[in-house]
């Protein structure tokens, strides 16, 4: 009896995971900033998005988990199977170019969080890259997850700062279902910004993967479910309370841009020594964490679609081609950060638009595969499922085709 | 002289041309029908306008890599067919086992020797490939020339496996047999290498895998696969099949398994088990899988503490299932409880007539069954065990542990 009475339980916690990690590295250096910038100059008007937000994640996340769940298959797999190796091979190219740049965001992001603290980058990012290194490669699947479960806690430093700033609650709250439109091009840039950065095409990928490693099965699903739910919930949760610390310290004095995340703590600094450094330790954590599962996410993904060996439980010399793409992506993206002058911004516009590009096809694929009966048996979308993922897509499409269009323009400006 | 190979991406698209040179089409799949050859291309398939056209192996004169040349003309409509394998839709880009190097790997491409047989040309599946080559082959395959990729591609290392050396992975039990897909190069393999095969599938393939083996070689495989897979794979097999595979697996293990398993699933299953194996199986698991208990093996060879050499080496004989791992002969007085144990070679090399007391047999060292499995750790490195007895209440054995239990139970840490 004891032994049954475990095994619920075994198969509670043996769900959570992925999908809660995979929606906290969504608030990665690029999505706090993207929130902060959002705060701080149109301060509560934008929470209204969140909403939204939440069900496009859902919606796609969803749809992912559900995949790797009943074909025990990653997304790559899935897409050679059925769409060829050389749909697949040009997805990997474009996924491996933009999550280069993300690393590189999110090392930047590890550089500047510590620079609040007076560490020079020229210290902490070596440090970080080679502590990611080691963790991914030496750790195993279990006590890695268990660090990164631990990260996502430390989203809580967000919270707690964005209490401290003591912003204006009622507000807050009417302005997160109150939605408010305005013809001014800057606030229409900033919403598109907020959802095209919301949903990427790595984390489907990750996502999925994820939920294969850990064996996840048809049967199970429903818990994976619960989970993938809760964890969009927590991640736009953590957006609301980033928006309001800086809609609350900021936008409150004096409406404002800001150029980086870091400007945002430091806006944070009247309102006390222990918002700034908490909003910084945020910063710090999601930076990292996003760090270490990019990399890791991006190589398994290309040498499984592409069929080469993959796998930190494998050697070096068993798996080549995977560990230079994980050490090639955490060197060129911690390196550039030291280079004086590296054109990082716009290197992040960059990403933008690849993933803006690869996103379409990612989802499209997407519900493509997740319709097919042959994979999903009795798994399939339903019809409104489907017309609900449908409309999302292509809601998604058109955000990111306007996020693309932004972004070339603030490139070549 | 032509070269005489051909690789499938270059025989798809290729030209096919009529009795007098006029192009009939081109290449759209080549078919094996492995029951007639198991390696030779009966049909290849050339698009039409409404359906495909079949081209039988005989009807082709000449094949090299500037074109096919038939000698018949009279081509037959394409039906699909369950017997027939084919190659672009069911072998690229698809998962295989390479029972040799021991690995489940993605087919990038398949290589032809051209052989003359009757006075035409047939193709021969020769090897499968994978690595980067193929992959450049692919990607290059109607971009650049034919002759230009294979100048280019010789830059590259290849990487295929022999054809012999592979399995091909088929869900459907029925078609798998059409296919006439044997498991006796799997079956060949180490369990424990099997085990990776089988942990690296997906839900599905795994169970077709299982299924496809003698139930003997499914369980060596399946005691090597981790826990939680082990119950998933248990769990999606036929009642009668799974019991079939547990009652060939050691009772200790085939316990642990339905531990692991939801009470209705794993009462339907001993239900089909065979009286003997139920008894044992049911008997541990009352135990719990952490105490000496849930570890123990309920075979084990006892004898009376007077009997002789000649009674123990008989003792011996009446179990041969035990005889390979045998390390250790326990002794028991009247009542059945232990009261001595020894190295099994030590009336091996006695003089039949010796009685076993004369051997100096050791002191007892036992374990009850409710122990703590860490208690019995420490009992094997303290007495530096191979074989440990578990005592009931009555102090009657019970079952014993071995040192290869232990070695599971440290690795689960």
């Amino acid at each position: 009896m004891f032994r049954r009475a475990r095994y619920h339980l075994a198969v509670f916690f043996a769900v959570i995971g992925p999908g809660f990690i995979t929606a906290m590295v969504d608030n990665d250096a690029g999505g706090i900033f993207t929130y902060s910038q959002a705060g701080a100059k149109y301060g509560y008007l934008p929470l209204w998005t969140l909403l939204p937000i939440t069900i496009l994640l859902i919606v796609t996340q969803e749809m992912c988990s559900r995949m790797g769940a009943v074909t025990g298959k990653g997304l790559s797999d899935l897409i050679r199977e059925e769409f060829g190796l050389r749909t697949t091979f040009f997805m990997m190219a474009a996924l491996v170019a933009a999550n280069l740049t993300n690393v590189m965001a999110n090392f930047a992001g590890v550089a500047s969080s510590l620079e609040l603290f007076g560490l020079s980058r020229y210290v902490t990012v070596p440090l970080a890259s080679v502590a990611v290194w080691l963790l991914i490669v030496k750790g195993s699947y279990a006590r890695v997850e268990k660090i990164f479960l631990f990260a996502t806690a430390l989203y809580v430093c967000y919270i707690i700062s964005g209490v401290l700033v003591k912003p204006d609650w009622k507000e807050a709250a009417i302005y997160s279902v109150r939605p408010v439109l305005m013809l001014d091009p800057g606030y229409i840039t900033m919403l598109i910004g907020m959802v095209g950065t919301s949903v990427a095409p790595w984390m489907q990928f990750y996502l999925q993967a994820a939920v294969v490693e850990k064996g996840v099965t048809a049967k199970e699903y429903a818990g994976s479910r619960i989970e993938v739910i809760v964890g969009c919930i927590a991640m736009s949760v953590i957006a609301f309370f980033i928006i309001v610390a800086c809609a609350g310290a900021i936008h409150s004095v004096k409406p404002q841009d800001i150029n980086d995340a870091t400007d945002a703590a430091l806006g944070l600094k009247p309102f006390g020594d222990a918002a700034y450094l908490l909003f910084s330790a945020g910063l710090f954590n999601a930076s990292l964490f996003a760090a270490c599962i990019l990399p890791l996410s991006t190589s398994y993904t290309v040498c499984e679609g592409l069929g080469f060996e993959a796998g930190v439980n494998r050697s070096f010399r068993e798996a080549p081609i995977f560990y230079w793409l994980f050490t090639g992506l955490i060197a060129i993206g911690a390196g550039v950060i030291l280079i004086p002058g590296f054109p990082l911004v716009r290197m992040i516009l960059a990403s933008q638009v690849i993933n803006g590009i690869l996103l379409p096809f990612v989802l499209v694929f997407m519900i493509l595969l997740v319709n097919k009966q042959r994979l999903m048996k009795k798994w399939v979308n339903s019809p409104f499922y489907n017309a609900v993922a449908w409309v999302s897509v292509v809601v998604l499409i058109g955000l990111t085709l306007a996020l693309i269009a932004i972004s070339i323009r603030d490139m070549i400006r | 002289m032509a070269e005489q190979y051909l690789f499938l991406t270059e025989l798809l698209g290729l030209r096919v041309h009529g009795l007098r040179g006029r192009v009939l089409g081109r290449v759209s799949d080549a078919a094996l029908v492995p029951v007639v050859h198991p390696v030779r291309i009966d049909r290849l398939f050339i698009g039409g306008a409404f359906t495909w056209l079949t081209v039988r192996q005989e009807q082709v004169r000449k094949i090299s890599i500037d074109g096919i040349f038939l000698d018949d003309e009279n081509l037959t409509p394409f039906y699909p067919d369950e017997s027939v394998l084919r190659l672009e839709q069911d072998l690229l880009d698809q998962q295989i086992i390479d029972a040799q190097g021991r690995k489940v790997v993605r087919v990038n491409d398949v290589t032809f020797e051209i052989v003359q047989e009757a006075g035409h040309d047939v193709l021969m599946i020769r090897e499968v490939d994978i690595g980067l080559r193929s992959v450049f082959r692919r990607l290059a395959q109607g971009v650049l020339p034919r002759r230009m990729i294979r100048r280019l591609q010789s830059r590259i290392a290849p990487n295929s496996i022999g054809w012999e050396h592979c399995s091909i992975i088929e869900p459907d039990p029925q078609r798998r047999l059409r296919l006439n897909i044997s498991t006796s190069l799997i079956e060949k393999m180490r369990p424990a290498d099997l085990a990776d095969i089988v942990e690296e599938l997906s839900p599905e393939d795994r169970e077709a895998l299982i299924t496809a083996m003698e139930p003997e070689a499914a369980a060596e495989a399946l005691s090597e696969v981790e826990p939680d897979i082990q119950a998933q794979i248990i769990e999606s097999l036929e009642a009668e099949r799974a019991a079939d595979i547990l009652e060939e697996m050691d009772p200790d293990e085939a316990a642990d398994v339905l531990g692991d398993l939801e009470d209705e699933t794993s009462e339907e299953i001993l239900e089909e088990m065979e009286d003997a194996p139920k008894a044992e199986v049911e008997e541990l698991l009352e135990y719990d899988e952490n105490t000496a208990g849930g570890l123990m093996n309920t075979e084990f060879v006892a004898v009376h503490q007077d009997a002789r050499a000649a009674d123990a080496i008989e003792a011996v004989r009446s179990q041969p299932d035990l005889a390979d791992g045998l390390t250790t002969i326990f002794l028991t007085d009247v009542d059945g409880r232990l009261s001595g144990f020894m190295p099994v070679t030590r009336p091996l090399l006695a003089r039949p007539d010796t009685l076993l007391s004369e051997l100096s047999p050791e002191e007892p060292v036992t374990a009850h069954v409710r122990d703590k499995a860490s208690r019995v750790a420490e009992l094997f490195d303290k007495y530096n065990l191979l074989s440990l007895p578990v005592v009931d209440d009555e102090g009657r054995i019970a079952g014993a542990v071995t040192a290869d239990d232990i070695i599971a139970l440290l690795r689960r840490k």
